[in-house]
Order: C-alpha cells, then structure tokens, then sequence
C-alpha cells in the first residue's frame, strides 16, 4: 500500500476556493474586506498622522495633500482618526457575532437535533429575545452594565445570539433528516459523533453566511450605540463617536461628518455583498433567505 | 441445512400518526440462514424497509415494536439504546437505496469507512485509515489511494454505492440488510453492485438481507426470498421454487405482471385494485380486496406454512396453511 491517502482537508479546501470568488458580488465583497481589514489592523503604520494630535493651526481646515481627509475642531488629521476609529468598530462587529456565533449554533444545533422539550426549553427564551426591539436591548443592558465597547460588543451578542440559534437550528432541521445522517447512525457512531462531526459540518453553511452579513449590521449598530454616548468611551474613539462630533461642525467643516460616514456605509455594502457571494457557496438550500 | 443467523418471530411494527395508528408490519416470521442472500420483496409501503430498520434498531422512538426479533440467539426488541448502537456497523450493518445522499457530503470518503471501524474498535487512526484503504480497494474503487481524500460528490453514483457498501463491511458485519441497494442506479452499474455483493457473500462469509421491489434482482443473486404485501409476509420459497411454482395468489399476480419479450405492446398486466389503507387494514388476509380467489374463510388471518421444506405460503388456498390452521377441506384442491 504504497499510494499516499490525501488528506481530506486539502480536499474540502478545494471545494471551497471558487464558490464565494464566482460571483462578480462575492469578489467585490472579498476584496473592499480584505483592503478594510488590512487597514484595520495596520492602523498604527498606515495612518499618516498620530490621531490624537492637536494642531491648532489647523481646526477644521478642509482637505489638503497632507490631510487628505481634513481636520477636525481640535485639528486633528480626520483621516488618521477615521482609521483608528474603525478599527475600533471593525473589532466590536467581528467580535459580538462571533461570540453570538459561539453561544448561538450550539443552541439551534442542539434544539433542532434533539428536537421536544430540549427545543422547547432552548427556543422559547430565545424567541422572547427576538421579541423585544434590538437597539432596546441594548442601550437597557448598557444602561445596566455600564458604557463602553466591551458591553456594547456584550450588548450586539446578545441582540445576534437568538438570531444566529434560529438560523442554525432551521439547518438543522433540514441536515439531520437527511439519509447520511441516518448512515452515521447505522454504522454505529453515536449521538454526539452524530452532531459534530456529520450535521454540525452540513448545517454550518447558513450560519456562517448569516454571520457574514450580520457583521455588517453589527458596525452599523456599534455606530449607532457610539453616537448616543453609549459605546466606545473617550479617549478611545469610534466611527460612531466620530459621527457625534462631526455633528455640531457640520455647516462648516462636513469633511468631519462625511468620511466616517462613507467608512460605515463602505464596510456594511462590502459585508453584504461577500455575504451573498458566500451563500452561494454555503447555503444552496437558501436557508438565510 | 444452516442454523437461522436471524429469527423473526411474530413481529409487528406500528407507527401513530394523524390519522391513526399504522400497522405497517404485522406478525411477520421468518428465519434467516448463515451465509445465504435472502431477498425481501414487496411493493412501496409493505413494510420492507420498516423491517430492516425495526432489525437495526433505528425506527423511530414512537414506533412500537411487537415480536421477537432474535440475531444469533440475542433479541434486539427492547435492548437498550448503547447495546444497538454498538450492533449496528459492527455485526450488524445496513446499505441504503440512494447512494447520492447516504454518503456525507462534507467528508472524504475514506473517512467515513475509517469512522465505522473507529466506532467499534479501539485501533489507532493511522491504522483504521489503512483498513479503509483495503475496503475500497476490495470493493473496486479504482485508484483507491488517491480517492480516499475525495468528497462523494467527486465519484459516480455507483461509486459511491461501492464506497456504501464498504462502509457496511469495515467491520467484517455477520448481516448486511441492503435496502433497495440498487434500485437508484443505472442497470449496468446494478449488475456489477450485485456481483460484488454476491462476491463479498462468497469471500466473507456474510448473510445478506436483499430488500428490493425488482423480482429481476432476486432472481439474480438471491437465494431465498420472502414476498411481502402490506405488512404480511405472504410467501417464503427458494428462488427456483418461487419462479418456477409461486403459489400465492399475490406472487403470481406478480410473476404475471412482469412484461417480457413475448408481451405485445400496450399488453401489460396488472393487479386490479389498490393496497388497503393500513390505518384501518381489512381482517384476515390483506390481498383478499384484490384476490380473484377470494372467499369468506379469508377474513381469518391465514397462518405461513410449509408446503414443503423449500416453500411456505399463507394463503387459504394451501392445504398446508388449512392444516396449519385445524381446517380442512375449505376449498377444493390447492392453487395451479
């Protein structure tokens, strides 16, 4: 037995490459993110000014070569700070639906898989959940726990959470009645093999595509949370603290207003579309649609 | 004669449902003997399947299951969930009908025999891959070293049935239950899936259980079968004595309807009639609504019973079924 087993890794990762990069959308998506999140974690090396450096000799003065962006009322370079701020962002989105990706697929794996009262036990909170408005939520839990872009990633997690187990769970439902999952069964794997090594690959697609173009929303709710005071806390700033600020310069310096602006509206549209491009690849059965 | 590897013993298998409860087994028996394919045959719904997973332990936790069903000495009605489980895929395994979905798409295929032998024996991964690797060059997969890491949507549908049934054989199984195993493949490729069964039967010694609804496919390779309709079994008979002498009204209605050279076109025969609802099924024998022997005696269940060693049939119609049963002279003279 010479011939050398390929891994199956290499085999999946095959399948893969093509699907999210087939669609025109899907690429446009996957690069505008790869650019953003080159930027993001880059930020230290790329911004051409410290962000929190104070020139008084340029409060609010309008875009030049070397402040492409502008300055704002403090003279501060607003393309520095737009930087920083949406590193902020980008990581308060990532970071919330991950963790609502971490707590809420196990949830809806679990309820469709078992199905009867574990379903029942595990749905019914979350639908509650689901019920109350999401920007609600949020600014009662911050109210409770405290400003900051840690609760407001905390606060965006538990908005997402409910909303990713249905996805999951609806994923489910459709994996585990397939003939492949009764095969594990009748080969003697058991329930918890079952799970996690054959409905729990299959069912993952939606959840993922979801949590795609969730992150999206995720930014935008950060912005939104920031804008009231209640997300990121000074010095740290946000794309949505920027917003804030440039509010009450609007009239004579909207350079400080727009760019932040045009920096969440870029990153939503870039989310959704890679979204899309995924869901082609992740979720044939158009689950998330 | 070879001693019964599996004993069925008056099983009945009901289902509850919107409508009712579903008898969709009634009293079936049935031995099954070491080393022979035994074919299970039967139209959609006769309760086949329902069989074959009452046996594996895999029906539904709503069902009840009524009988004995005895493999190697050891009833499986009633065991608990962890003895099946560990039954199943090892001494005990099962191949379904469509190769297309039975197969996990997100896994290699080599991956799912080596995940069969993982789930039954305490061997190293390294090694259980190599095991694998043998099954799917044992069952004909070209090039089996390079396929191993391929997803199933990269093989062939009877390439897949062959990685299937690799699956069920890992762990050397004493029963293979092969529902319809090629009833979704093309005919050539059903050919060469049932030589490779009737081949493995030959090197491993295994029984297998044929369930299928193609009397061609019995004829092939069986060498016993059983004929099923709407829960009952109607007619054990080697498969030279079932072509050659069928003698329940329903498998010779069967044997009838198979078209054949012979037929002019626009010929074909069929049972008048439709299959009794199994919510509310009639007494007695359930093909009397659409037997042309019918008579009053077979509103009584009629028992199976041997015509003579190689045939057993429960059909009034029998005189071994009439003494089976304590009757005598009901109807004049036997079938054909």
């Amino acid at each position: 037995m010479s011939a050398a087993i390929a891994t199956p890794a290499a085999a999946r990762g095959r399948r893969l490459r093509p699907g999210f990069l087939a669609t025109r959308k899907g690429m446009v998506g996957f690069a505008v993110l790869a650019f953003l999140v080159a930027v993001a974690v880059l930020a230290t090396w790329i911004a051409p000014h410290p962000p929190d450096a104070i020139d008084g000799s340029r409060v609010l003065a309008g875009p030049t070569l070397a402040h492409p962006f502008g300055s704002d009322a403090l003279g501060r370079d607003v393309l520095s700070r737009v930087i920083f701020a949406f590193r902020v962002s980008l990581a308060v989105a990532v970071g919330s639906t991950l963790l609502a990706f971490a707590i809420g697929t196990p949830l809806g794996l679990l309820a469709g898989y078992r199905g009867g009262w574990v379903d029942a036990t595990i749905m019914r909170p979350i639908d509650m959940l689901l019920a109350l408005p999401a920007l609600l939520l949020a600014v009662a839990l911050i109210a409770i726990l405290g400003p900051g872009s840690a609760i407001a990633l905390l606060a965006i997690a538990v908005i997402y959470t409910p909303i990713l187990a249905r996805v999951a769970r609806a994923s489910t439902l459709v994996v585990s009645s397939q003939t492949y999952v009764e095969g594990a069964r009748a080969r003697g794997a058991g329930p918890w093999r079952i799970l996690t090594r054959h409905v729990l690959p299959n069912a993952v697609g939606p959840v993922i595509v979801q949590a795609t173009i969730l992150m999206g929303f995720a930014l935008q709710i950060e912005a939104a949370l920031s804008f009231l005071g209640l997300g990121a806390q000074p010095p740290t700033s946000s794309l949505g603290v920027m917003l804030a600020d440039g509010r009450d310069v609007l009239s004579q310096a909207p350079w400080v207003e727009i760019f932040p602006g045009v920096a969440i509206a870029i990153t939503v549209l870039a989310f959704n579309l890679f979204g899309d491009g995924l869901r082609r690849q992740l979720d044939p059965r158009g689950v998330t649609r | 004669m070879t001693a019964p590897i599996l004993c069925l013993e008056g099983v009945g298998v009901g289902f509850p449902t919107s409508q009712g409860r579903v008898s969709a087994v009634t009293d079936v028996s049935l031995d099954v003997r070491e080393g022979e394919i035994f074919g299970l045959v039967g139209e959609s719904g006769c309760g086949k399947t329902t069989l074959a997973m009452a046996t594996m332990g895999l029906l539904p936790s709503t069902s009840d299951v009524s009988g004995a069903i005895r493999f190697q000495g050891q009833d499986l009605v009633g065991l608990d969930r962890e003895a099946l489980r560990r039954l199943r895929g090892d001494r005990i395994s099962m191949i379904f009908q469509d190769p297309m979905t039975s197969l996990d798409p997100a896994f290699a295929i080599g991956d799912q025999v080596a995940e069969t032998i993982l789930a039954h024996r305490d061997i190293g991964r390294r090694e259980a891959k190599a095991r694998a690797l043998d099954l799917l060059v044992d069952v004909g997969i070209p090039d089996a070293g390079r396929r191993y890491g391929d997803p199933p949507h990269r093989l062939s549908g009877g390439m897949r049935q062959r990685v299937v049934i690799a699956t069920a054989l890992a762990n050397e199984p004493a029963l293979i239950l092969a529902d319809e195993p090629t009833t979704a493949l093309d005919v050539t490729i059903q050919a060469q899936v049932l030589s490779l069964l009737a081949s493995l039967r030959e090197r491993h010694r295994t029984t297998i259980v044929l369930i299928t609804h193609d009397l061609g496919v019995i004829a092939q390779v069986c060498d016993r079968v059983g004929v099923m309709y709407a829960g009952q079994l109607v007619e054990v008979a080697s498969v030279g004595e079932l072509f050659a002498r069928p003698r329940h009204p329903y498998t010779q209605a069967l044997l009838e309807a198979l078209p054949t050279v012979h037929h002019e076109r626009g010929d074909l025969r069929v049972i008048a009639g439709r299959v009794p609802d199994l919510t509310d099924p009639p007494p007695g024998c359930r093909f009397a609504t659409r037997c042309p022997h019918a008579m009053e005696v077979c509103a009584t269940t009629p028992p199976l019973a041997d015509e003579d060693p190689a045939h057993a049939v429960a059909c009034w119609l029998s005189e071994a079924t009439q003494r089976a049963a304590g009757h005598v002279g009901i109807a004049s003279g036997g079938t054909s």
